[in-house]
């Protein structure tokens, strides 16, 4: 195998092993990203002056849980002094002028940060290409998109571009994009990963976590991001939790969930198959799974629509071009400038669901829209917190389909419908991992979505990693 | 059922300058969404309390002490246009 196809544990053995060189795994995957990047496009921002000073540190942090590896950050994460554009032309030239806690934690685990990756404008998307500067390759075949928001940091795991990356995901953007390009990706439980310097979106759904090539990946990083952080006053105080200990295969004491309703949906035959298999392998090792009937999937899409632009017209509020950020030469008076920055700074997803969310909030409209939005959020959680009185885990489908083409969906409501699957679990708040579980006709990847009680990474990771040995899928590489 | 002057309204609150092949875009798509989210109304909510956040907290606080802040000439230095050591806008006041 490649050095750049290899997890961050392979890498880390290596390295203790004497094998490898913290110096040759960063030049390995700098190589990669000058090879495929070109074709991929996963990263808006190399930061080879990071890396290498990064690099520079090891000797001093040789022990650290990331010593060496190479990470890839979502490019809504702030890095100090270094670009931070969410894909927006408003943030093209924004340099925060301080670091993510995600990202000091990623500091203090002596990770070597390759780049800041592409995504959808300000997370608005499902298939990155909502960039404002370029589109992402899926790199199991280029003329598919990586998914989205977190397309960028997913099609570079999945090419090599780095050992493992962070997403952040607010209705999926994690765990859609970690479908569709064949990799790990773990939305862990509201409020357990600090989300200072995250920049908003919706700040009741949004959540940062892990993209790896593996199961065990997941449990290494979750061990470096997980934590309570008094500069996010939604961040839970809970005892730290060594999540490598879940990496046990067995699930013979887990009851598991499949709900009627999500099946009966009306989608790709062949993703439904593909997640029914792997559900079958996992009886045969000793899974008690049951048919659970939960409320009907729409209503927690339809929430999130409402919900979601409703706090991103009052998060984006910040861009006005007086602090920071893009500011317009129309500047006769402070309302022309604002509204004529807002509308060169924006990119079309941002504005609609702006207008969205500003409309569903206004007087009038408010407890038709956001109230009762509320209120059936209120519902969708107390049906996921009874149907885990009973089970340990549910089973769904990550994505309704595989990997769309580029450029092949236009209409909104159509691009909305491919987070069916994952938007309910942010309305309720639990974690949730996206893995592969097969291939379609076509050789693409096909996601399982394995959701868990609040605060059952755990138990997720255990599932998950069981089913990973099961399958006998994680070698398998994009080949570019 | 949503119309021009709504998005126009909007936008309006949303300080969002719109084109009018925009204003009628969204019009149709807004209206489109809108009519998706209608199907919230046939859930029972009668008495059912709203959730903000799914996670049980409030009132965070902390201690009301001094603490380091970001230094005036890091925060200032992404302004577009800055004076004095303050961000400067275009004049606020009609003449």
């Amino acid at each position: 195998m490649n050095i750049f196809d290899l997890t961050i544990h392979e890498l880390k053995d290596k390295l203790a092993a004497g094998e490898l060189t913290a110096a040759e795994i960063k030049a390995a995957f700098s190589d990669r990203i000058a090879e495929v990047d070109p074709q991929v496009k996963s990263y808006l921002t190399v930061t080879d002056e990071l890396s290498e000073k990064q690099l520079a540190n090891y000797d001093s942090a040789k022990e650290a849980a990331l010593a060496g590896i190479p990470i890839a950050v979502k490019d809504n994460m702030s890095t100090d002094g270094i670009t931070t554009t969410c894909a927006s032309k408003m943030l093209e030239n924004y340099r925060p002028p301080y670091n993510a806690t995600v990202v000091e934690k990623l500091n203090q685990a002596g990770a070597v940060i390759m780049g800041k990756t592409n995504m959808d404008e300000f997370a608005m998307g499902s298939s990155t290409e909502n960039s404002a500067f370029f589109n992402t390759h899926n790199p199991w075949n280029l003329n598919h998109a990586p998914g989205g928001s977190s397309g960028g940091s997913a099609a570079a795991v999945a090419a090599g571009e780095c050992a493992a990356a962070l997403g952040s995901d607010t209705g999926g953007s994690i765990r859609q994009p970690a479908s569709y390009c064949g990799v790990v990706g773990l939305k862990p439980t509201y409020g357990l990963v600090s989300r200072y310097g995250l920049v908003a979106f919706a700040s009741s759904l949004d959540q940062i976590g892990p993209i790896t090539k593996d199961v065990e990946d997941t449990a290494i990083l979750m061990n470096v991001i997980a934590g309570h952080d008094e500069k996010d006053s939604t961040s839970v105080k809970r005892e730290k939790e060594d999540y490598t200990a879940y990496l046990k295969e067995d699930v013979s004491q887990l009851k598991i969930g499949i709900p009627a309703e999500y099946f009966e949906l009306d989608f790709d035959q062949e993703v439904k198959d593909s997640v029914l298999a792997a559900v079958e392998k996992l009886k045969e090792a000793g899974a008690t799974v049951e048919t659970v009937h939960m409320t009907d999937a729409a209503y927690a899409l339809a929430a999130y629509y409402v919900i979601a632009p409703a706090e991103a017209s009052s998060n984006l509020a910040r861009y006005d071009g007086v602090r920071y950020g893009l500011r317009s030469e129309e500047t006769a008076d402070v309302t022309t400038m604002f509204t004529n920055t807002r509308y060169q700074g924006f990119g079309d997803e941002v504005k609609r669901r702006i207008m969205i969310g500003t409309y569903a909030l206004s007087s009038g409209y408010y407890d038709a829209y956001y109230l009762k939005a509320q209120k059936a959020r209120t519902l969708i959680k107390d049906d996921f917190d009874r149907i885990f009185n009973d089970f340990d885990l549910i089973i769904t489908p990550t994505a309704p389909n595989t990997a769309i083409e580029l450029g092949s969906k236009s209409d909104p409501l159509e691009m909305y419908y491919t987070d069916i699957f994952t938007v309910p679990i942010n309305i309720a708040g639990v974690p949730a991992m996206s893995i592969p579980c097969g291939f379609d006709s076509n050789e693409m990847p096909i996601g399982l979505q394995l959701i868990g009680p609040h605060f059952g990474e755990g138990k997720i990771i255990q599932a998950a990693y069981t089913l990973e040995k099961l399958l006998a899928l994680k070698n398998k590489r994009a080949e570019l | 059922m949503i119309d021009k002057k709504d998005v126009e309204y909007a936008a309006g609150l949303a300080q969002l300058k719109l084109t009018e092949s925009e204003k009628e875009k969204y019009t149709e798509q807004i209206g489109q969404i809108l009519n998706y989210v209608d199907k919230l109304g046939e859930l029972d909510t009668e008495g059912v309390v709203p959730t903000a956040y799914t996670v049980p907290m409030k009132n965070v606080l902390r201690e009301d002490k001094v603490t380091e802040s970001l230094p005036r000439e890091k925060t200032l230095a992404n302004a577009p246009d800055q004076k004095d050591g303050q961000f400067r806008t275009p004049k606020i006041m009609s003449d």
